[in-house]
């Protein structure tokens, strides 16, 4: 479709807002649940990709197909690739770093399908964005 | 429930091993053992506040906390729910107590401008772009706005170019729109070549559309339908996403023919950069676009008046064009009152080398070098000491000790005898020698040389012997002295920036570090 005026833009952005919402700090009006992983450069040198794959493969195997896998840039934590941040309904998202393959199984069991989020791997951010 | 004490190198030395124990020992007499777990964290960053507990899920952060104090803790807020007010963080400022982590002052060092979608959105949806606010400052910028309405906006907002040159962005757009000609073009410049520099590539990857929708807000305004983008061939995955970026763009017609509904047209086409470090400048840069050899001309002419076949041609960097959307809807007066009088905004810098938290951030204009490299950074890895931080790469200097609580902007980084660059910003700490950093920086240049003019073709190569000599100890204070002059006949004599500021490293080492090239030389 070809967007042809501010407010047929503005519609799609409507249409389209839950999708983000989720990930913005605070905001917790989302559907789903999903799980943003990190894939610029330095995250794929580190990984990522065998950990996104990890995620979609155990997400499939374990049947949990309302969650949601997105390849997104770079959060700036190069020193922790790969990083993947997990964005539940009603919860604060938490970003973790230093996420293998092998952390993949324990992320799921634990945070997605527990609730409880597995403090040694997340990060700390100190960065606040613009609206 | 869960309590977080720091275990980083820090709050270890302040006690928190002894605070650990106390809390095991307290929780497990309460009974409460199987219920609330002491977990020993890594670093949180805040080590002068050490040791740092914290309250999982309650998300209270207590600070200072020492040995004696685990008992109230676990009394007070584990089994009765209560914060302990009087270990939570007292903010100087303004003299309130602050109990959650992410309202701590230091937590919130870093503004995210440039960087704001990075790592938030899928950069190869461009739906998530707009649903984040993307392409809403093209709408407005196109239906609401003047071309001249536009070009004051970015002026007034006090944008400089942040490929390092630190030019005025709305005054070159105001130069190029004043030109006389039919054609004109926008090029952004995704050249990026400082060595440990990667913040334009980060961007790329990350919010392509957010460099696209500046390109046609800039081509409206300075009266074009063309766009270019120079990118570098290493970059094969910004260059992927941006591929798809422009396809989604034109499919949807936030590219092409009539955007939203006006007459303009706007498309963006790429170009392949064959990796020449000097291609990075503008003039070197159109020469390679029209498929010359990438050398740079003298200015003036400046590209804004006869750039790309002639016409004139706006030349910005990929980080200038990341913060344009965000001047056009948050407005010029938000922007200004970011940074510092002659600098505003925020800047990203890659920070690299030494340091504990090797990635990107992005401050205000304004913040000291301390605060990015200590609090923001992690400090030096393995506790090391300090030396020196190379910003500007090789055409830059290296900053000691006694710049660190310098304001960081275009011009006191020119002052202490640097340069902002791009934003690289290399750590060294007391292990590296510096005469082997300038002889790195002097192999790149030389090998990044174009071979026009002759001070830099030769000056840097000779200059590079000599200081191969002077490391494998067999220099004489003559070649010292030689040095020092040949840096600067190449610094004055060369015909464009790469030369002019090839020497910069070894002036600036020698200054700060002339020891270190007597030893070598003595010994």
């Amino acid at each position: 479709m070809q967007i042809k005026s501010l407010e047929e833009l503005r519609k799609i952005k409507e249409q389209y807002k839950d999708r983000v919402k989720l990930r913005s700090k605070a905001e917790t009006s989302g559907e789903e649940t999903e799980i943003l992983i990190g894939m610029a450069t330095c995250g794929i040198s580190s990984g990522s990709r065998e950990t996104l794959n990890a995620f979609i493969e155990e997400l499939d195997k374990e049947k949990l197909e309302d969650i949601k896998v997105i390849p997104v840039g770079c959060v700036g934590y190069c020193h922790s690739e790969p990083t993947v941040q997990v964005n539940i309904k009603g919860q604060k998202p938490v970003l973790y770093g230093n996420v293998k393959k092998e952390n993949v199984h324990e992320l799921i069991e634990k945070h997605i399908k527990a609730g409880h989020p597995v403090e040694r791997l997340i990060l700390s951010t100190d960065f606040e964005t613009v609206e | 429930m869960n309590v977080l004490v720091c275990g980083g190198t820090g709050c270890m030395a302040s006690d928190s091993e002894k605070v650990i124990k106390n809390l095991e020992l307290i929780i497990k007499a309460r009974g409460f053992e199987n219920e609330v777990q002491v977990v020993k964290t890594g670093c949180f960053g805040f080590c002068e506040q050490g040791p740092i507990v914290k309250i999982e899920p309650d998300d209270i952060f207590y600070v200072r906390v020492a040995p004696k104090d685990a008992k109230e803790i676990v009394d007070e807020h584990i089994i009765k729910g209560r914060k302990v007010e009087r270990l939570l963080y007292h903010n100087p400022e303004d003299n309130k107590k602050v109990s959650k982590q992410e309202n701590i002052p230091f937590y919130k060092r870093q503004l995210r401008v440039a960087l704001r979608n990075c790592g938030f959105i899928n950069p190869e949806d461009i739906y998530e772009y707009i649903a984040a606010g993307g392409y809403e400052a093209l709408g407005k910028v196109l239906t609401k706005m003047t071309r001249d309405e536009v070009v004051e906006e970015i002026k007034k907002s006090g944008l400089r170019g942040r490929g390092g040159g630190g030019f005025p962005t709305g005054v070159k757009w105001e130069i190029t729109k004043k030109q006389e000609d039919e054609t004109k073009f926008i090029i952004c410049n995704a050249d990026e070549g400082d060595p440990g520099a990667f913040m334009d590539r980060s961007i790329l990857e990350g919010d392509p559309h957010s460099v696209l929708e500046a390109m046609a807000i800039g081509g409206y305004a300075i009266g074009t339908n063309k766009g270019i983008i120079y990118i570098r061939a290493e970059y094969p995955l910004a260059i992927s996403r941006l591929m798809v970026a422009l396809g989604q763009a034109r499919e949807v017609g936030l590219l092409g023919k009539n955007i939203f509904g006006t007459d303009f047209s706007f498309d963006i086409s790429i170009k392949y950069g064959a990796g020449a470090f000097v291609c990075g400048e503008e003039t070197a840069l159109i020469h390679s676009c029209e498929g010359k050899r990438g050398e740079p001309h003298y200015k003036p002419p400046y590209p804004a008046e006869e750039g790309y076949w002639g016409h004139p041609t706006c030349v910005n960097n990929v980080e200038t064009f990341a913060n344009i959307a965000v001047i056009i809807n948050r407005g010029a007066e938000w922007f200004a009152s970011i940074g510092t009088e002659k600098s505003k905004g925020t800047k990203v810098f890659a920070l690299a080398g030494k340091i504990n938290n090797v990635g990107l951030v992005e401050v205000p204009m304004g913040v000291t070098l301390r605060e990015i490299i200590y609090d923001i950074g992690g400090g030096i890895q393995g506790g090391h000491k300090f030396k020196a931080v190379q910003t500007g790469g090789p055409s830059g200097g290296v900053l000691t000790e006694k710049d660190l609580d310098t304001q960081i902007d275009y011009n006191s980084l020119i002052e202490v005898g640097s340069m902002m660059g791009s934003g690289g910003m290399i750590v060294l700490d007391e292990r590296d020698n510096m005469v082997d950093i300038a002889k790195f920086y002097l192999e790149f240049t030389m090998d990044e040389s174009c071979g026009r003019c002759t001070p830099c073709r030769i000056g840097t190569k000779r200059m590079y012997e000599i200081l191969d000599k002077i490391t494998s100890k067999k220099g004489t204070m003559a070649d010292l002295d030689a040095l020092k002059q040949l840096a600067y006949m190449v610094k004055d004599g060369s015909l464009c920036g790469l030369g002019q500021t090839a020497p910069n490293p070894v002036i600036s080492t020698m200054k700060h570090f002339w020891n270190e090239y007597l030893e070598l030389v003595k010994s």
